[in-house]
């Protein structure tokens, strides 16, 4: 019985060893650095400016943000997005108006503002930087 | 006249330049002292909102690493302006020491849309005096501006809109229930 026991044991951290050898194979996002070590820090960037906007890469893509946004806060008191995006501003300040389904509340009424729930513009539109993609991939939108 | 007399008119000659002196190079020299930013910021109301605010925007962080600090926004330049202005803060020391009303950031920001407006409307009434000791449109190449950015100046200087009109917000935050219509010269005035 004790014999059993002790085999098993042996097996048992056999495997912890050779577990960590086949996980150690993967090569993570880390890219080889060390898990106690600090993350590389990435190479500085600059945000893209494109003068009429970055074309979507599929259909429904929300799309990029083809400046800078800084200087754009958008909290509870206010949302620097719609100084131009908004249906007051788009016209005159030449900025795309934000579409119509963000003026739909979760009840399906229209309403005179952006909705709260379309109200954090960068939850879906980002800001882009000239960067190589980290993973390389094919990726074709149906357009 | 006796000797006497002339001697005493000299003494008090003497006398009113030394006092000149003193008193027109402290009142030059106080004027300078209370022309800074750690001036402005020593009063807690002023390190706690509104310089916090400006440091996250392009007027104290940017790409060239020249800044704008308190007074080259909100003190005026041309010697007499400065004075009239230097006695209006009287006010702002009544708030301070007496009434306290922007002591916290909740009464700051319970204020604030009170306080943006009434420093747009003294920008807007100077023609943003302030803003075009830096800023000039003879320097502005608008070849390296944004087309749109471009755009709007030339309207800007055709219909003599000033900055403050599109300029809102830029080194503070907004306040609550500021309408993006305030930023857009042109239409609010072409519905009214």
């Amino acid at each position: 019985m004790k014999k059993k026991i002790v085999t098993l044991l042996a097996v048992c951290v056999v495997m912890m060893f050779t577990g960590g050898a086949i996980a150690g194979a993967v090569d993570s996002l880390r890219l080889g650095q060390d898990l106690q070590d600090m993350s590389k820090e990435p190479a500085k960037k600059k945000q893209m400016v494109v003068e009429g906007g970055i074309e979507r890469s599929y259909a429904i893509q929300p799309p990029v943000i083809p400046h800078s946004i800084d200087k754009d806060k958008i909290n509870l008191k206010g949302n620097t997005c719609m100084n131009c995006h908004s249906e007051k501003t788009y016209e005159k300040k030449k900025a795309p108006k934000a579409g119509d389904t963000h003026y739909v509340n979760r009840d399906g009424k229209v309403t005179e503002t952006v909705a709260s729930r379309r109200y954090f513009c960068d939850q879906c539109h980002a800001p882009q930087v000239n960067a190589e993609p980290l993973v390389e991939n094919t990726f074709q939108g149906a357009k | 006249m006796t000797k006497g007399a002339k001697k005493g008119t000299f003494g008090l000659l003497v006398i009113g330049i030394v006092f000149g002196i003193v008193l027109w190079g402290g009142f030059n020299w106080t004027l300078a002292m209370t022309n800074t930013e750690e001036f402005c910021i020593s009063c807690h109301e002023m390190e706690a909102t509104p310089y916090v605010e400006l440091e996250d925007t392009v007027h104290f962080s940017n790409r060239t690493g020249v800044r704008a600090t308190c007074p080259d926004c909100h003190v005026p330049r041309p010697w007499i302006h400065k004075v009239i202005r230097k006695i209006q803060a009287s006010t702002e020391l009544y708030h301070h020491f007496i009434t306290g009303d922007v002591d916290t950031p909740e009464k700051f920001e319970a204020k604030r849309m009170h306080l943006a407006q009434s420093v747009w409307k003294a920008m807007k009434d100077t023609d943003s005096r302030e803003c075009r000791n830096c800023h000039n449109y003879d320097s502005m190449d608008f070849d390296k501006q944004e087309s749109r950015s471009a755009d709007q100046h030339d309207e800007a200087i055709e219909n003599g809109w000033t900055c403050i009109d599109c300029h809102k917000g830029i080194a503070h935050s907004l306040p609550e229930g500021f309408d993006p219509g305030w930023n857009t010269p042109g239409e609010a005035e072409d519905e009214g």
